[in-house]
């Protein structure tokens, strides 16, 4: 009845008449008649608990390599957006942050709770700050950065590309909305260095912002929409300004302000004189400092090892349950 | 009337004027014979005057009130006196009432004859009438098809004989040259384009690059958005531009062919592309024929050449064509030709030819017969010279060069109803987010002018100053975002799958071609792919409609048995046994060598050669004369020269003789008698020579009536050379028994040649009934007298040459009869067999005889001893639906649906089944169900045998859904004497009223109806040509092949492409959810993270090869298990592979996996520094990989060539992504090399594809251990069994 033993047959009497074929040849016969050797994957129960055990094996060490990483990483947080308006302005923050007559300095009293090993982190945060708005990420020329006045095609720029018939460089609503908080530590009675550099990726610094570029026209329009740039230094060793321009992904976002080099002892207290400056009093946005001691994996974030654990423990537990309706199974018939 | 008209009566009239009275005369008179030919042929052939019908519809002759012969003879007298309106009266002959008869059905026809007709009948004999009527039919159908004639049908077509200059001068006809190419250099461009924008897919491909080129809208970079569409255009491009450069080289191959042409006097070699109308060309043997040309000479002096049409109509006899008397003698004489033929404009009918000719100052008409078309070849005759009359483009076999309608596969049509869940989850998603744009800009509205992340609002100092900037108010921004929304989420509806899925369908196509076990060496055939579109369906076939002969039968006709004189012989034939082969060298010495050997009963031939001249000898030497002489079979003689030296020293001269003719039962026959020492080695018009043992018996063929199918015989009248004339008959039983001589004596043989003929029968042979009588001289001449007078009588002669075949075909002697095999084919029984049990209903669709169908049934294991038959043959309507609904009552048979309609029915059928009297009764339903009766009735598979007959009034009536209920229930249907389109007929029946896939198969050009009707068309490269073949969707040597189609590879490609178009809803959909939700999280604004190249590249380059592959090689079960349990075919009939359950199961899957692949990465790197390029880039990697991880894990077969395609693709990703962060223009620059760096960024791709699959997996793994499908369980017992041995 099977027709197909009598041809496997013929094709055994095949072979022996041609005892030698090449093995090139062979594969390409066995491709064109669908017979390569291949392997075939069956669920078989002791594979797949097998499978589960093992993943569990491995995902519950990461994470807790990865829990352990991320709870040794200090982290202070301090929103200081509500707190550093005066008294009398809490009413009506739009007229206190628009009017530059005001000083906007504000000192903020940070507690170290545990021991931070430098280098630490300084961030900025803000939330509710859609730097992933679609007309926002554009807004901005690529060529006019690295090549300034040269370049003249910047319409993405729009509607901040030129002010007063002269070209503005940078251009574009990202460059405009320039965030320009300052912040200066001091623990005790001296001032915490803080560095400044190397805040940005070098490759953007080499290669995406020009080295001979300098601002032009910037920030001369009715309507200031951030901090202003100093027009000796080229755009390629403006870090802030580099640093802002790689847009965040998410609303709420942090970005490197700098970096104190030095160790902060726990029950430090480091006072922070800031310069509240920028705007985010009219869309409601957050602002909070951020320092943070950093390990392998990056900052503060218990989720990946959460979920590694997580995962991993489910597949044991799955696993144990297909071994026990396994042994169950086996026995029963 | 064209312009040309006003020359052509001119010409006419000098033309005519310019001959004798006497000569006028004979022309008209010549010409008066032949049309009246004409009208008989027509009149007494039914199916030729369907086409009639047609070619009348071109010449507006409808109009003309139709009055039989004298119409005919009215139109000569037009024909003589006005010469300018010949043209437009000449096809008046075709009496309307003929055409009325022929409805719709084909089958009508067969209401003329009695029910069971004879064997013969069967036979060749009338398939070329069903093929002219399928293909009439099938014409018919198509409105546009005769229109152009229509239009130019009234002005002739001029062609001056060896004038092609004159011919050419007004007219500018085509050259001889063809082309099927498409596109020329310049038009490939714009008309490939024009042509490729007909799907729909690429209007939808293109009206979202429009839309991303508005500039509210521009969401991808320009130039990015048309990337796909370039592609996707310049792929088909390329593909339709390589098909036709192939097609610009035959298309070369056969312009530059050479052909003989008289150029100022001699035969020159010319190439076929320069021939022109009015060139006259003469053709050699074997040669095949560049255009359509009338006849001048043959080299045989009666102007008689022979043709195979195989390439027109795939009839592989030969048939004859004539020169004109007057032309050939003169072409014969060496005389110069010149002359004029009025011919109709070009058309597609092969069956018809309309034209006259003026030849020295002679005129007469020209037909069909006097034709011979491009693209037959010449055969048997040395040589013919002809007379181009359309060229090129204008002949008949170009015009009907017509592709066979493509078909869509069942799949796709599923897929389509899912596209349209997908569009709709493409609408709510859009919905979604431009109504949260709306809100959200309500909700921001007075923040907008200076919101750092919007501001609309410029604040320059400047001319720009306070103007709004890309603010359109409130709903259109909602508008635009919805149209920037479906631009960013347009992947959701799976365009590239279009693609995919003919690239795969492509990749399966070749591993058809190259499976070695589908190979034919016998007849050195391979499969052939005709239609891409259909692979999956072939894995869902449930119904099978198989055409017999040829089919399930070789169509080669072996003569078996034979009844002489009322003994039988041949029972146990002799397979080459040494004894056999001394026999065969005591019948003397071997003249003749055929080319294939027939087994020979030896008592016969020892009784043939018995020098006793008794009673005893004679019969069966009649006999064997009878079947030497009573056909019209061709002998061809080749010279022996490569035959075994050994053979060539016994015997002086052997020579191969080789027979040809339209009915290989003829042939067959032929060859038989040829072995028993009755060589047919001559014909000509006049006389057969016969080589009766070694002396050459020369007979005058004084008459022959041929084969009609109301006589169902044929007889000749033959005068041997002692002067004693005889006639010899042979014919259907049915039809010999009652005009034989009524003497006591021949009663024992008469009724022992009964008893064997339906032990043939039963044994599924085809019987013939021989006899023969002698003719007294009064008998002679009376004879000769009528013949004389029918042959040459002006009307009603079919009907006088029939009388006058009756007046001699009685009171006959019966010699015999004859069985042929029509053997089966390799291994059908075993197929058959193989598909039932994978749950396919065979049902076998043939032109035989009830007995002959039941026979071949039960040799083929359709009919087993346990099914009980119900047969159906009525005569009229009522008597059908009494059948079919005692049937369906005996058997408990219920409409499954439509029950109120049935119930209706029923009761009609009941009343009249009370009024009809006891008549019906004897058609009752017959069973045999092994001695018992009827009582296990609800348990035993049923068989329905059906015949044309009943067919006619079931599939004309309301009785359809009857038979359906009937048909479906049974296990086998069978039916018997069904007409080409009765075959479309029942397939249609079963195609419209269930959801089942048909599969049509068969090898002659009477199958064609039903191949084109049915969802799977499979033609079988057989002995009757290539007609079916040209038809089918799929063509392969064997029946057998079917089995191995259907249950491995029909399996294999249902699987695959099923599972490929489930992958790709998943594929896109996950990435479409996964900017979904990211777009959620960016104030709706429609920011995709990713570059603009990666979202291009994603279905492009990124996941495309391995679906692909997968689509391609991917095997769930290896050949052997498939065959070794069809029933795993059933995956197929219950949509195992692919249903809307598992559709939203997938949606399901997606919709956590695009969670899982958004969420994952947001929190880990909630609160950090992540910018939105890097964010994107890890999302481009993880659902690269994820998605051919899921891939990964639902191979189940993993090959080299699969791994290098799914690792391969995660490979070139990264190399892609690494390419484009290296262009410092791109905002992404070197955004991958950061995050490379991060432990971070590899925990969180595992952790994605793991979270992601793993719910996936788990289903998988609950669902094979605890609830497997048979395939699987097949899988696992293959894979495993394999393990143990190694």
């Amino acid at each position: 009845m099977d027709v197909d033993e009598g041809s496997g047959l013929r094709d055994s009497t095949e072979a022996h008449r041609i005892p030698r074929r090449s093995r090139w040849h062979e594969a390409i016969h066995q491709f064109k008649q669908q017979t390569l050797p291949a392997c075939k994957p069956v669920l078989t129960p002791k594979w797949v608990i097998t499978t589960f055990l093992l993943m569990g094996v491995i995902f519950i060490p990461v994470g807790l390599i990865t829990l352990r990483a991320s709870r040794s990483v200090v982290e202070i947080v301090d929103r200081y957006d509500s707190e550093c308006i005066p008294e009398e302005y809490k009413s009506n923050k739009m007229a206190y942050i628009k009017d530059s007559s005001i000083p906007k300095n504000c000192s903020r009293f940070l507690k170290v709770y545990r021991r931070m090993k430098a280098p630490i982190y300084i961030y900025y945060q803000l939330d509710n700050y859609y730097q992933n708005h679609r007309r926002y990420v554009k807004s901005k020329s690529e060529q006019q950065l690295l090549h300034g006045l040269k370049f003249n095609a910047t319409s993405t720029c729009k509607p901040q590309e030129s002010n007063n018939g002269r070209p503005v460089v940078p251009c574009g609503l990202i460059a405009w909305s320039l965030f320009n908080d300052t912040y200066a530590f001091i623990r005790g009675r001296s001032e915490l260095k803080v560095n400044r550099n190397n805040i940005a990726w070098k490759s953007d610094r080499d290669h995406k912002f020009g080295k001979h570029v300098y601002p032009f026209n910037f920030q001369n329009g009715t309507l200031i929409g951030g901090g202003n740039l100093d027009l000796s230094i080229p755009l390629s060793d403006q870090e802030d300004l580099i640093v802002w321009m790689r847009t965040a992904a998410l609303p709420s976002f942090r970005k490197l302000y700098g970096r104190i080099e030095e160790d902060l002892d726990a029950d430090d207290v480091v006072v922070v004189k800031l310069m509240n400056n920028y705007n985010t009093y009219s869309f409601g946005g957050k602002k909070k400092l951020v320092l943070s001691t950093s390990s392998w994996l990056g900052g503060k974030n218990d989720f990946l090892g959460v979920a590694y654990l997580f995962v991993g423990s489910s597949c044991i537990f799955i696993s144990i349950v297909f071994l026990l309706l396994h042994m169950k199974s086996q026995r029963s018939p | 009337m064209t312009t040309g008209d006003p020359l052509l009566s001119l010409g006419d009239r000098s033309s005519f004027d310019r001959p004798s009275i006497g000569s006028t005369y004979a022309t008209s008179a010549s010409s008066l014979l032949e049309d009246s030919e004409y009208c008989l042929t027509r009149t007494s052939d039914v199916n030729d005057s369907e086409e009639a019908t047609r070619s009348v519809g071109d010449t507006n002759c409808l109009e003309k009130p139709p009055s039989k012969f004298s119409t005919c003879r009215a139109s000569r007298k037009h024909f003589s006196s006005a010469e300018s309106q010949f043209f437009s009266q000449f096809p008046l002959e075709f009496p309307i009432p003929d055409r009325r008869r022929l409805v719709t059905w084909g089958a009508m026809e067969l209401q003329n004859f009695n029910s069971d007709s004879a064997a013969f009948e069967i036979s060749r004999a009338t398939t070329p009438e069903q093929e002219k009527l399928s293909k009439s039919q099938r014409v018919c159908h198509k409105s546009v098809q005769f229109e152009d004639n229509q239009l130019h049908g009234k002005s002739p077509r001029l062609i001056y004989i060896d004038d092609p200059r004159r011919t050419n001068d007004k007219y500018e006809f085509t050259g001889n040259e063809i082309r099927t190419s498409k596109y020329t250099l310049i038009t490939f461009l714009p008309k490939n384009i024009f042509i490729q924008f007909h799907r729909v897919a690429y209007l939808y491909f293109l009206g979202i690059a429009a839309l991303n080129q508005l500039p509210p809208l521009a969401v991808f970079g320009r130039a990015a958005s048309l990337i796909p569409l370039l592609l996707v255009l310049s792929v088909t491009a390329i593909k339709d531009g390589y098909e036709d450069w192939r097609r610009h080289r035959s298309d070369q191959h056969e312009n530059n062919r050479d052909a003989l042409v008289l150029q100022s006097g001699k035969y020159l070699a010319k190439k076929w592309k320069n021939i022109q109308a009015g060139e006259v060309v003469k053709i050699c043997a074997e040669e095949t024929i560049p255009c359509d040309m009338v006849l001048l000479g043959t080299s045989d002096s009666s102007g008689i050449a022979y043709i195979q049409t195989m390439n027109l109509d795939g009839e592989s006899n030969l048939k004859t064509r004539y020169a004109r008397q007057e032309v050939a003698s003169a072409v014969s004489e060496g005389c110069e030709i010149s002359g004029l033929i009025r011919c109709e404009q070009p058309n597609r009918n092969i069956y018809e030819f309309h034209a006259n000719m003026e030849f020295q100052g002679n005129k007469f008409p020209l037909s069909q017969s006097n034709i011979v078309l491009r693209g037959c070849q010449l055969k048997n005759t040395d040589w013919v010279i002809g007379v181009v009359v359309y060229a090129g483009q204008e002949t008949k076999a170009m015009l009907n060069s017509a592709a066979s309608p493509s078909k869509r596969s069942r799949l796709e049509g599923y897929m389509n109803r899912e596209t349209i869940w997908l569009s709709v989850f493409l609408f709510v998603m859009c919905f979604v987010v431009s109504l949260g744009m709306g809100l959200w800009l309500i909700r921001h509205k007075d923040q907008l002018d200076t919101l750092p992340y919007y501001r609309k609002i410029y604040f320059n100092k400047g001319r720009d100053n306070g103007k709004k900037y890309k603010y359109y108010g409130i709903p259109l921004e909602i508008l635009f975002s919805f149209l920037s929304s479906i631009i960013v989420f347009q992947i959701m509806i799976p365009i590239s799958l279009y693609i995919t899925m003919e690239l795969v369908r492509l990749g399966q196509t070749f591993f058809m071609i190259e499976d070695k076990h589908m190979f034919d060496s016998s007849s050195g055939s391979g499969f052939q792919c005709r239609s891409l579109n259909i692979n999956e369906d072939l894995g869902q076939i449930r119904y099978i409609f198989s055409d017999k002969t040829g089919t399930l039968t070789e169509n080669k006709m072996e003569f078996q048995r034979a009844s002489v004189n009322g003994i039988n012989y041949g029972t146990s034939l002799p397979v080459a046994d040494p004894l056999h082969e001394k026999n065969v060298a005591g019948l003397g010495k071997r003249k003749w060598k055929l080319k294939s050997e027939i087994a020979v009963d030896s008592d016969l031939v020892e009784l043939l050669h018995r020098d006793s001249s008794g009673d005893e000898r004679i019969a069966p030497h009649e006999f064997f004369l009878t079947l030497a002489a009573c056909n019209t079979v061709i002998p061809t003689i080749d010279q022996d020269t490569s035959s075994s030296c050994t053979e060539s020293e016994l015997h002086d001269k052997v020579e191969t003789i080789s027979y040809q003719g339209e009915s290989p039962d003829e042939q067959a026959l032929v060859a038989a008698a040829s072995a028993y020492g009755y060589t047919l080695f001559e014909r000509t018009s006049g006389h057969i020579v016969i080589d009766v043992n070694g002396e050459n018996l020369r007979l005058d063929v004084l008459g022959l009536h041929e084969f009609d199918s109301v006589r169902k015989r044929m007889s000749v009248v033959i005068r041997f050379p002692n002067n004693a004339v005889k006639v010899l008959v042979k014919g259907a039983d049915t039809s010999m028994f009652s005009i034989l001589a009524d003497s006591g004596m021949d009663d024992h043989v008469r009724s022992a040649t009964q008893k064997h003929l339906s032990e043939y029968s039963s044994q599924g042979l085809r019987t013939l009934v021989v006899a023969a009588r002698d003719l007294t001289g009064e008998e002679l001449q009376q004879w000769q007298y009528m013949y004389e007078d029918a042959s040459t009588s002006l009307t009603d002669r079919a009907i006088k040459l029939r009388q006058t075949a009756g007046s001699i075909e009685c009171k006959l002697k019966l010699l015999g009869a004859t069985a042929i095999e029509d053997k089966l084919q390799d291994g059908v029984p075993e197929a058959i067999e193989c598909l039932r049990q994978a749950g396919i209903k065979v049902w076998v669709l043939t032109g035989d005889k009830q007995e002959t169908a039941i026979s071949i049934g039960v040799s083929c294991k359709l009919l087993t001893a346990d099914m009980q038959q119900i047969i159906i043959n009525g005569n009229s309507e009522d008597e059908c639906r009494n059948l079919l609904v005692e049937a369906k009552a005996k058997y408990g048979i219920k409409s499954p649906t439509k029950q109120n309609h049935s119930l209706k029915w029923k009761k009609n059928a009941e009343n009249d089944y009370l009024e009809v009297p006891g008549s019906a009764k004897s058609f009752s339903v017959q069973q045999w169900y092994a001695g018992k009766k009827g009582v296990t009735a609800t348990t035993a598979p049923l068989a329905l045998i059906i015949d044309g007959n009943s067919l006619v009034y079931i599939l004309e009536k309301d009785l359809e859904s009857e038979l359906f209920d009937l048909a479906i229930s049974c296990r086998v249907v069978l039916c018997c004497r069904v007409a080409p389109l009765q075959k479309a007929g029942i397939v249609d029946l079963i195609k419209t009223r269930t959801e089942d896939l048909t599969l049509a198969i068969g090898d002659g050009a009477n199958d064609v109806s039903m191949i084109q009707m049915a969802d799977v068309g499979v033609g079988i490269c057989g002995q009757e040509g290539r007609q079916a073949v040209m038809a089918s969707d799929f063509a392969m040597g064997q029946f057998r092949f079917l089995k191995r189609l259907l249950l491995v590879h029909g399996h294999w490609n249902y699987q695959r492409i099923g599972y490929l178009i489930l992958y790709n809803f998943y594929r896109n959909a996950v990435f479409v959810l996964m900017l979904f939700w990211y777009i959620l999280c960016t104030a709706f604004s429609t920011t995709s993270a990713l570059t603009d190249w990666s979202s291009v590249l994603y279905s492009v380059i990124y996941t495309s090869v391995p679906t692909i592959v997968v689509g391609i090689m991917d095997q769930d079960l290896s050949h052997r298990t498939l065959l070794k349990y069809p029933r795993l075919y059933g995956a197929g009939h219950r949509h195992e592979a692919y249903n809307l359950q598992l559709f939203w199961i997938t949606m399901i899957d997606t919709l956590w996996q695009s969670l899982v692949i958004f969420y994952i990465p947001v929190l880990t790197y909630k609160e950090s520094t992540i910018d939105i390029w890097s964010m994107g880039s890890l999302w481009t990697v993880a659902v690269v990989i994820l998605v051919n991880m899921h891939l990964a894990m639902d191979i189940q077969r993993w090959v080299v060539v699969t791994h290098v395609a799914v690792w391969g693709s995660i490979v070139i990703t990264y190399g892609c992504v690494l390419i484009l962060d290296s262009f410092p223009m791109f905002p992404n620059y070197w955004t991958v090399y950061h995050l490379v760096k991060s432990p971070k960024y590899w925990l969180t791709i595992l952790l994605i594809t793991i979270v992601a699959l793993l719910p996936r997996f788990l289903f998988k793994v609950v669902q094979e251990i605890f609830c497997p499908s048979d395939i699987q369980i097949a899988r696992e017992a293959e894979v495993l069994s394999k393990q143990d041995e190694i």
